[in-house]
């Protein structure tokens, strides 16, 4: 298990992305796998950076767990802003026209739509939020 | 993320390189901005695209919402993995995608 702590603005996407995708290269990540944890480690860490701490800043910890038994990658996103579980928002209905459809709420949705478990608490005054992705051909020794 | 744009005449034509992500797709949103004026055809050629999050499809929407109400528009040879973003986010039903 590898973490990494940097203040939640979007200048520090690339280094936590950068972080994440050297776990799942020493594992052997398919590509195709590899884009979609990006994905939702953009959306996640980009809310946070975006909303947790508004109109201040804090920082966000990003942990990479992975489970050669279990051939999952789990990441967890902590922060210690506003209380704000973005699971329980409605997803976008994805069946309405264009004029009809709105521009936003499709980040977490997406995240939802990647990853094959997402989860959110919120305890001793920090937000959780576990991604967890199963990783198929796993190639490397974790 | 680079941006080769193309105009002839109502024709406007994006070629995208890289990643349209969190940080670069305000810098094609800005590009798109005041560039619409007269134009009839919008097309992205996402050959080189290989990537989009949430913040790339907001730019396409409101671009598509634009364009319904001067013409068409159309994003031709996105890959697979791109592919696949617009359909679980129900992209592939509201854009032209060929």
């Amino acid at each position: 298990m590898k973490a990494l702590d940097v203040e939640a603005r979007v200048d520090n996407l690339d280094a936590v992305l950068g972080f994440v995708d050297e776990q799942l290269e020493e594992i052997g990540c398919p590509p195709k796998i590899q884009m979609q944890i990006d994905l939702a480690v953009e959306e996640i860490f980009v809310n946070i950076a975006n909303y947790a701490y508004q109109p201040e800043t804090g920082n966000a910890a990003v942990c990479v767990e992975t489970d050669a038994a279990q051939q999952t990658v789990t990441i967890t996103f902590t922060d210690r802003g506003m209380p704000y579980d973005p699971l329980a928002r409605e997803d976008p209905d994805i069946t309405q026209s264009v004029e009809e459809r709105q521009i936003g709420g499709l980040g977490v949705f997406l995240v939802k739509q990647t990853m094959d478990d997402v989860q959110y608490e919120y305890r001793d005054g920090m937000n959780i939020l576990t991604v967890c992705k199963r990783i198929a051909a796993w190639e490397g020794q974790a | 993320m680079t941006v080769n744009q193309n105009k002839n005449e109502n024709k406007l034509t994006y070629a995208i390189e890289g990643r349209i992500d969190t940080k670069t797709a305000p810098e094609l949103e800005k590009a798109l901005e005041g560039a619409l004026e007269g134009i009839t055809e919008l097309v992205f050629d996402f050959a080189e695209v290989s990537y989009i999050s949430s913040a790339g499809l907001r730019v396409l929407l409101k671009a598509q919402k634009q364009m319904n109400k001067q013409g068409k528009m159309r994003i031709l040879h996105a890959n697979d993995d791109v592919t696949e973003i617009f359909e679980v986010t129900g992209f592939n039903e509201i854009l032209t995608i060929e």
